[in-house]
């Protein structure tokens, strides 16, 4: 939670985004209070201003539980199996959903960056389906599928593809032209090509591609299961909120908030793993 | 003259083979679920363009403007100001991670509890919902400014309201635009998730209307009014970002050649 750099890049790799990652680790030399102390110092001011304000009267009650309340729904939540059933299923879809939508984009993404002419005849197309919001196809999912799991991995794939296709077609234009003549010299047939060249290119695309996916595929999972009612943390969310329960709401937003800073936390250790070996990511060396 | 035809082939080429695809494989189709391309299309210019054009679009683009315009001026803002300083940016990165990684959507149930189902929450959620990424980016475009070119400021006593125009914006810029457009496409989300529930027009509304009666050409229809939708406010955005930005992507194309 110390570093935020690469949780704001943006959708697609602006030079800024990417520019920024790579200068900023050197901004982490000196410190005098560490960032951890200073930040949890925040989010304990928030639990407080939380516990405060509606016992105070500044924010109603009715609809602000305090803190402390918001907490012990949280624990008498964790303490159902239909709580943990409903992450669970929040987190098949995410997965399941994530996983089709990152080997479609990546496999596509080379297919059709190896080569000019696909790029350049599938570039408009892309340009005009990745704009569709996602959640336009809420009403075809619900006909077609009902509240299967299948309307709900509709959903997260077609919002996730996009992200991890456009990252990965920014990747494999990024090849260096000398090594490229360098693979040709050699000899190295096609597959050898992309298992040694096109694949660690955009392998550092691939990753960021893949982080903002998983952000989206589990804001796309829970938002189809708080509309379409597939089984999972929306629908228990929304059957809190129409039972009156406040607290209980309150606290599946914040078990939702947790899962989107785990997802992102893991996500992000992963690519510093997957890229030990990249120069962004080594970012002690002057730039 | 041929480089012309051949780019111009390139960008209709494939829309124009899927959409003639699209267009003979449904024809004939009998199939409930995928009506004809044709009365999809009827149905776009009679319903989408026609009544609904100034019943349930225009109400939702004005509730997303709304929203938006409030969201990127305050997040701007605070965003210059939580920049500016090491330590408030340090207390309040984790919570504002924190909120940034609550998905939005789920926020429309507690706000319909604080503020109501009228137009106001609707602005709010989608306020909101689309503030974090904006807010974040702000922060880190502050946060990264050049540091020569800050102490240069400060040597000419260069401060208060001329520096924030003159160096601190526009060298936060492009993270800014970054934030921009990633909050612009969880407005379009918030827009119709907030229509969803408990409303009596609008875009989302009316889609799920004519899915819920079972409307099956119209609802396809009102699909592609809101791709259509998307993608001209992606359209849009890029066209202004291209005009804010052109001496930041100029810079960069430089850079990269030299």
């Amino acid at each position: 939670m110390t570093r935020s750099t690469s949780a704001v890049a943006p959708s697609s790799p602006s030079p800024a985004a990417r520019g920024g990652a790579a200068t900023s680790p050197s901004r982490q030399r000196r410190r005098r209070i560490p960032q951890s102390v200073l930040g949890l110092g925040g989010l304990i001011a928030l639990v407080a201003l939380v516990e405060v304000l509606p016992r105070i009267g500044v924010l109603p009650r009715r609809y602000f539980p305090p803190s402390s309340e918001i907490g012990s729904a949280l624990v008498e939540q964790a303490g159902r199996a239909e709580f943990w059933q409903a992450v669970a299923d929040t987190l098949q879809g995410w997965a399941l959903g994530l996983a089709i939508a990152a080997v479609a984009g990546v496999v596509l993404g080379i297919l059709i960056g190896s080569s000019r002419v696909t790029r350049e005849l599938t570039a408009s197309t892309i340009e005009f389906l990745r704009p569709i919001p996602s959640v336009a196809l809420i009403p075809i999912a619900v006909l077609l599928f009902g509240s299967d799991i299948e309307s709900k991995l509709l959903l997260v794939v077609y919002a996730s593809f996009w992200q991890v296709l456009i990252q990965v077609l920014y990747g494999v234009q990024d090849i260096d032209p000398v090594a490229q003549d360098t693979t040709r010299v050699y000899g190295l047939g096609p597959w050898a090509r992309i298992r040694y060249l096109t694949w660690p290119t955009a392998l550092p695309y691939v990753m960021t591609g893949l982080r903002l996916a998983a952000a989206v595929a589990l804001i796309l999972a829970v938002t189809a299961e708080l509309v379409i009612g597939n089984p999972g943390l929306g629908k228990l969310l929304a059957t809190a909120q129409s039972s009156g329960a406040i607290a209980s709401t309150y606290a599946i937003v914040v078990v939702t908030g947790i899962l989107g800073v785990l997802v992102n936390v893991v996500f992000r250790w992963v690519e510093r793993r997957a890229l030990s070996w990249h120069p962004s990511q080594r970012g002690d060396i002057p730039v | 003259m041929t480089s012309v035809l051949r780019r111009i082939g390139f960008a209709l080429g494939l829309p124009i083979v899927l959409l003639a695809a699209w267009w003979f494989a449904s024809a004939g189709s009998t199939n409930f679920f995928f009506p004809p391309l044709s009365e999809i299309l009827d149905s776009l210019v009679e319903e989408w363009f026609g009544p609904r054009l100034a019943a349930d679009v225009l109400p939702s683009i004005l509730r997303l403007a709304a929203g938006y315009a409030v969201a990127a001026v305050g997040s701007v803002a605070l965003g210059v100001l939580i920049g500016t300083s090491r330590a408030v940016r340090g207390f309040l990165e984790p919570v504002l991670e924190f909120f940034r990684a609550i998905p939005p959507p789920v926020l429309v149930p507690i706000f319909m509890l604080v503020f109501g189902i009228g137009d106001g929450m609707k602005v709010i959620v989608i306020a909101f919902g689309c503030m974090w990424p904006i807010l974040l980016n702000t922060v880190e475009g502050v946060r990264a400014v050049d540091s020569v070119l800050s102490d240069t400021a400060r040597t000419y006593g260069i401060t208060g309201s001329t520096r924030l125009r003159k160096l601190v914006l526009p060298s936060a810029s492009p993270q800014i635009f970054a934030g921009l457009r990633q909050g612009l496409s969880v407005a379009i989300i918030l827009m119709v998730i907030s229509e969803l529930f408990a409303a009596s027009n609008g875009l989302g509304f009316a889609v799920v209307q004519a899915q819920r009666s079972f409307a099956i050409a119209e609802t396809w229809a009102g699909m592609l009014m809101l791709g259509l939708l998307g993608v001209l406010l992606a359209t849009l955005f890029r066209i202004v970002e291209n005009r804010r930005l052109a001496w930041y992507h100029g810079l960069r194309r430089a850079q990269r050649s030299s």
